[in-house]
This record gives C-alpha cells, sequence and structure tokens, in this order.
C-alpha cells in the first residue's frame, strides 16, 4: 500500500473577484521510502501541493475536493489537533529559506528538544542527548557545544542542516521538502541534497521533493511529477521523463537543462508565460504556448494518460488522436 | 556585560548636564529669586547681602558648577512657597506618585498584552472586534474625563470606591505606602485605572500588531509544521518574539505615567509629585520644579537602561561577542 495518496485535490482561493483554482485535479502516490520529485516553474503549484498534505495552506486558501491519505486513512478533513499530531511526527516539512526558518530567540538544542519531546515520549535530558545526536548526524561539527548555539551563529548551509534534523527528528515516514536548496550557496546545495537522501534513505523516509532544479531531481527523485498551472501534467519514473518526456511542456523543461557534454549555441526556451490562475485557458492549460497544439486541445482538457513509458496529460497520446495525426501524416 | 552599562551610563551623562543646566537656567529666566524672595519692602543694602549670600554675584559658570555639586549630593535648595528643603519635599511625596505609576503599569501590561495576543489571532471574533472598539476608548478619551467619569460611577453613583486621596498609609522607614492598607488599596483602584487605560490599549494595539506580523514569518509556519502545539507556537514562539518593541514602548511609557502622572492627581487629589509639581508652577516656586525635571530625566534615562539590558536578556542576537565562528 502507498504511503501517502493523493486525490483529485483541488485548492481555492476565494478573492474579491472570484474564486482561484490553485489546485486542479491534482492526484499522485508516494510508496515508502520513495522519493518523488515535483518540478514545475514558480507558481505551478508545487509548494502549494506540499502546503495542502500538511495541512498549512494560508488562508483564505483551502481544500475544496478530493482527499489525501496517509497510510490509507484521510487527513485532509481531520481536526486542527489531529494533523497537528500528524505533523512532524508522521510528516515532516523542510522550508526554503534556512535563514527565516528558525526562531532566532531559541538555541537550535532548544528546538530540535520541544520537537521531540513534543512527540516523542522522552524527556528534556533524553531530548538534548538526541539534540545533540541528531546535530552529529546532519554533520555540525563539534555538535555537543553547538547545540546551545543560536541560529544566527549558523552559516545558511549549517542553518539548513538543522532544518532538516528538526524535520527529521520525530522519525516521520514522510518528508516534504519545499525548495530545501533554493536558499543555498551552488556549492552547498549538493552536500545538503547529498545528507537529505542519505538520510531519507537510511531512516527509510519517503521524500516529497519541491524544486524547480531538474539536475537535483535527475540526481535525488525515484519519480517526478511536473505542474503547470496547478495540474500534474505528466508524471513516471524520473529516467523516463528525464530522457524522453511526453508532455511537449516536459520535454521543453527537460530541453532547457544545459547539457554538459557538449556545446551548444542557444539554450532551448519555452515561448511565452505560464498563465496567471485567474486566466488559465479552457481546454489544456499549455495549449496557448505549445507547438503542437490543434483544435481539441482548445476545447476540452486532457486528463493523465498512458504516453511513452510516463502518464501525460496531453492529447497527443489519446489513440483516437494518434491514430488521426498518424493519417494525417503529422506524427 | 559590565562595559556595555558603563557605556550606557557614560552614554546618559551628557543627557543629564544638559538637563541640569535647563534646570539651572530656570533660575536666571524665570524671574528673579532675589525679588521673589524679599517681598515687598527691603533695603538695596539687603538686596545685595542677599545677593552674596546666594552666591548669585559669582560667574555664571562657578554657580553652574555650585548647582551641579548641590544637584548631585540631592541638594536643591529650599522651595520658595513652603520654605522646607526641595529634597524632603520630593521624598515625601514619590512614594506616593511611584505606587500609582508602577500599579498602572502593571494593569497595563497585565491586561494589554493578554488582550492584545488574542486580538491578533482571533482578528475575526466578536471579543476581538469588542477590545478593539474599547481600546478606541482608552487611546481618545481624556484622561481627566475617564477620571471624572469613574469616579461619578464608582464613587458618587456606586459609593464603593473613594473619590480622592491616598488613604491611611503605613511607614517604612521613609517610605510611606498605601499598599498594606484596605483603605490605601481602595483609593488607589480609582487613579490606577485611570492612569494605566491609556497605556493599556496603547500596548494591546502594539502586541495584536506585532502578533499579526509575527504570526506571519517562516519560522511560526515551521513551528506549526513540526507539529508544536498552539499553546508553544503562540506563547512560546510568536509572543516572545513581540517582546523587543513591546518592552521598548512599556518603558518609555512608564517614565511618561511617572512624570505625566500630573492629570491624575490632581482630578484624584493624590499627594504626589504630580500634585506637588503642578502646585510649584502656579508659586513659581523654581527650585521644586528645577529638581523635578532632573529627577524625571533621570528616570528616563534608568528605565532606558533597564530596557537596554531587557533586550540583551530576551534578543540573543543583540549579546555581541558570544558568537563561537560562523
Amino acid at each position: 500500500m502507498s504511503l501517502l495518496q493523493v486525490q483529485n485535490l483541488r485548492v481555492e482561493f476565494p478573492t474579491r473577484r472570484g474564486t482561484l483554482v490553485a489546485l486542479d485535479d491534482v492526484s499522485f502516490e508516494i510508496a515508502p521510502g520513495e522519493v518523488l520529485g515535483v518540478v514545475g516553474e514558480s507558481g505551478a503549484g508545487k509548494s502549494m501541493t506540499g502546503a495542502a498534505i500538511i495541512g498549512l495552506l494560508e488562508p483564505p486558501g483551502r481544500i475544496a475536493g478530493g482527499q489525501v491519505r496517509l497510510e490509507g486513512r484521510r487527513i485532509d478533513n481531520l481536526p486542527y489537533e489531529e494533523l497537528r499530531r500528524i505533523r512532524g511526527r508522521q510528516i515532516g516539512a523542510i522550508f526554503q529559506d534556512p535563514l527565516t526558518t528558525l526562531n532566532p530567540l531559541y538555541t537550535v538544542g532548544d528546538q530540535l528538544a520541544e520537537t521531540m519531546t513534543t512527540h516523542l515520549p522522552i524527556g528534556p535530558a533524553e531530548a538534548k542527548k538526541r539534540a545533540v545526536e541528531w546535530l552529529e548526524l546532519v554533520g555540525i561539527p563539534a555538535a555537543a557545544q553547538r547545540v546551545d548555539s543560536y541560529p544566527h551563529e549558523f552559516s545558511g548551509g549549517m542553518r539548513q542542516r538543522v532544518v532538516i534534523a528538526l524535520a527529521l527528528c520525530a522519525e516521520p515516514k514522510l518528508v516534504v521538502a519545499d525548495e530545501p536548496t533554493t536558499a543555498l550557496d551552488v556549492s552547498i546545495q549538493a552536500q545538503v541534497i547529498a545528507l537529505l537522501k542519505n538520510l531519507a534513505r537510511e531512516k527509510g523516509t519517503a521524500m516529497m521533493l519541491v524544486t524547480h532544479d531538474m539536475g537535483v531531481i535527475a540526481e535525488t527523485a525515484d519519480r517526478v511529477a511536473v505542474m503547470y498551472a496547478g495540474r500534474i501534467i505528466e508524471i513516471g519514473a524520473v529516467r523516463e521523463v528525464v530522457k524522453n518526456a511526453a508532455h511537449p511542456y516536459s520535454a521543453g523543461l527537460m530541453g532547457s537543462i544545459p547539457p554538459i557534454s557538449h556545446r551548444v549555441e542557444r539554450l532551448q526556451a519555452i515561448e511565452g508565460a505560464m498563465p496567471r490562475l485567474s486566466a488559465i485557458p479552457p481546454g489544456c492549460p499549455y495549449n496557448p504556448r505549445c507547438p503542437f497544439v490543434f483544435d481539441r486541445c482548445r476545447v476540452e482538457r486532457p486528463e493523465l494518460m498512458p504516453a511513452k513509458a510516463n502518464r501525460a496529460a496531453c492529447w497527443l497520446y489519446a489513440p483516437e488522436e494518434a491514430q488521426r495525426l498518424q493519417e494525417s501524416g503529422l506524427a | 556585560m559590565f562595559s556595555f552599562i558603563v557605556s550606557r551610563l557614560l552614554q546618559a551623562l551628557p543627557v543629564m548636564l544638559v538637563v541640569s543646566f535647563i534646570s539651572f537656567a530656570m533660575f536666571a529666566y524665570v524671574g528673579d529669586p532675589v525679588a521673589i524672595m524679599l517681598g515687598q519692602d527691603f533695603t538695596e543694602a539687603q538686596r545685595q547681602a542677599l545677593v552674596r549670600e546666594l552666591g548669585l554675584d559669582k560667574p555664571f559658570f562657578v554657580q553652574f558648577m555650585t548647582f551641579l555639586g548641590n544637584a548631585i549630593q540631592g541638594e536643591f535648595g529650599l522651595s520658595y512657597r513652603l520654605s522646607r528643603p526641595v529634597a524632603e519635599l520630593i521624598a515625601e511625596r514619590a512614594p506616593a506618585t511611584l505606587e500609582l505609576a508602577l500599579c498602572a503599569a502593571v494593569i497595563a501590561m497585565a491586561v494589554g498584552v493578554p488582550m492584545g495576543v488574542y486580538t491578533g489571532l482571533y482578528r475575526n471574533s466578536w471579543l476581538s472586534r469588542f477590545f478593539l472598539t474599547f481600546s478606541l476608548i482608552g487611546v481618545s478619551l481624556p484622561t481627566f474625563l475617564i477620571g471624572i467619569l469613574l469616579i461619578l460611577v464608582f464613587s458618587v453613583w456606586l459609593g464603593w470606591l473613594p473619590s480622592f486621596g491616598r488613604g491611611d498609609v503605613v511607614r517604612l522607614g521613609w517610605w510611606s505606602t498605601g499598599l498594606l492598607t484596605w483603605s490605601g488599596l481602595k483609593a488607589l483602584i480609582l487613579p490606577a485605572i485611570t492612569l494605566g487605560l491609556f497605556q493599556l490599549t496603547l500596548i494591546m494595539r502594539l502586541v495584536r500588531s506585532e502578533m499579526m506580523e509575527v504570526l506571519r514569518t517562516d519560522y511560526i509556519k515551521f513551528a506549526r509544521a513540526r507539529g508544536l502545539p498552539n499553546r508553544a507556537v503562540h506563547f512560546g514562539h510568536a509572543l516572545k518574539n513581540t517582546l523587543v518593541p513591546v518592552i521598548t514602548i512599556a518603558g518609555l511609557q512608564l517614565g511618561a505615567i511617572i512624570a505625566f502622572a500630573i492629570v491624575t492627581e490632581t482630578v484624584f487629589q493624590w499627594p504626589g509629585m504630580g500634585l506637588l509639581f503642578i502646585q510649584s508652577v502656579g508659586a513659581a516656586d523654581i527650585p521644586v520644579m528645577a529638581a523635578y525635571l532632573m529627577m524625571i530625566a533621570a528616570v528616563f534615562v534608568s528605565i532606558n537602561l533597564i530596557v537596554d539590558l531587557l533586550y540583551y536578556a530576551v534578543d540573543p542576537r543583540l549579546r555581541i561577542g558570544r558568537g563561537r565562528g560562523h
């Protein structure tokens, strides 16, 4: 059985000028110990998906439909207090900017101990001891002394290690990592990702890794979901999606990764911009930018369907269209 | 830590010097002390003698240094009005004002902070709206009107509390306290509420806006994402981060209510320094005014020092020199 099941998740933001649909019909699963990468442009709904899973959507955002299940148990409609017990204990979270994620007025040891005593049946002394162990585990040198340091006494990379320790210290089964390396120096990013990956593997923790860094995904994820305008438009094994993307948008996204093996004159760019939430076109949301667009794309919205080795929301892969396109000699 | 306190005290020195200079200048420019002391009938010889006796024939700078030297020893001369040593008058009146101001401050903090936290957390509840409306009254009604209304309701109509004076006091050494007798406590309630109401609403509004700000920060979201109970998130993580501005304002306001309890003391005929000051102004009693001015400056300077020390206690980022590498 999968660890996390998200089914037809829909998130709405009621505004004065009507309801914005931030996430629409988002479905995916994460197996125990699996790393699912979630990629897409800014505003595609990646972080929103993570926030919806842990029940921390910014008001007035709300889950308007669908379900989130953790080990088969529905968690999207739990009362605040019950979901709170799941947060940290069953689902850990890592945020983007380590400079603002830690409370400046408490030592890192206190913050770790507080998280552990909240969720685990241990006393303050044991929590303090484990706090030092966790700092060692995430690679903080001289952990026994640094446990009493305040966040401002650490560098950005070190702080993100502390955040990782905080997310994992109650040994959750799933970690939602929202752009964990975006705010870090490039030289530190690889270290932090490697740490996260190794710790998750060691502890058997599944991970939802939200990022727009395709390199990180290719290196870390088992499967990858590509999001566009609040929907998942392609999902599949990371190898297949990176090397052999089915959806024109994912193909474009992968084409924008600069190859190291040979020189290219120009990087490929995708023309145009992602539509705003208030102006998502009917049919396939990618149709205004898609080079392969045809009539049906502008009218009817595609669901995820088998496409190459993955599943993609694109009419090119509908059997009837494939046949028609073949006949007209386009494909 | 020690050097921090010393440097703050050194910074306070020029402030005190300037204030004492202004106090001193009052003697020279607000009326002629010789004329005030001599009254209507005097001879030129008497006038000369008094001028010499008071040291007014000496150069300006020497006079100022003498004044400073005396002020440091708490010696401000005789009150023109009451012909008693000023230091004695102030020492007699200070306990009344300090007790009143501290009670007002305690009420303001003890009620204002929880109300601020509540209205910051539950912005749209009807109780929050009620608190905000109520705070508008506190901010906009002048102190004397609040005092008079309270007297009308609780003294005149209900007859529960006295409308003036300090009740019975108990002497503890030179300090006279009204906190140990029933009538003293009863007499304290109305003036303390009157004096503290404005501060209460100010602190409530400040805590509310700071809470709303802090609740939007990443570390609060992260604290929630770690599954910490609401109580820990709101009071441990959020409230503590609002404390620095709250301490600043509360400190300044405490100084303000000690210094400007004048209106409240007048309304309730409270035998404190404010009442002494306003009577002295009426009689152009310059030694009392000068001493009062310097004492208030000293109060503000010490409160500022305490506020700085509290920052230091609350926010580890201000503890320079403690960092162990980056």
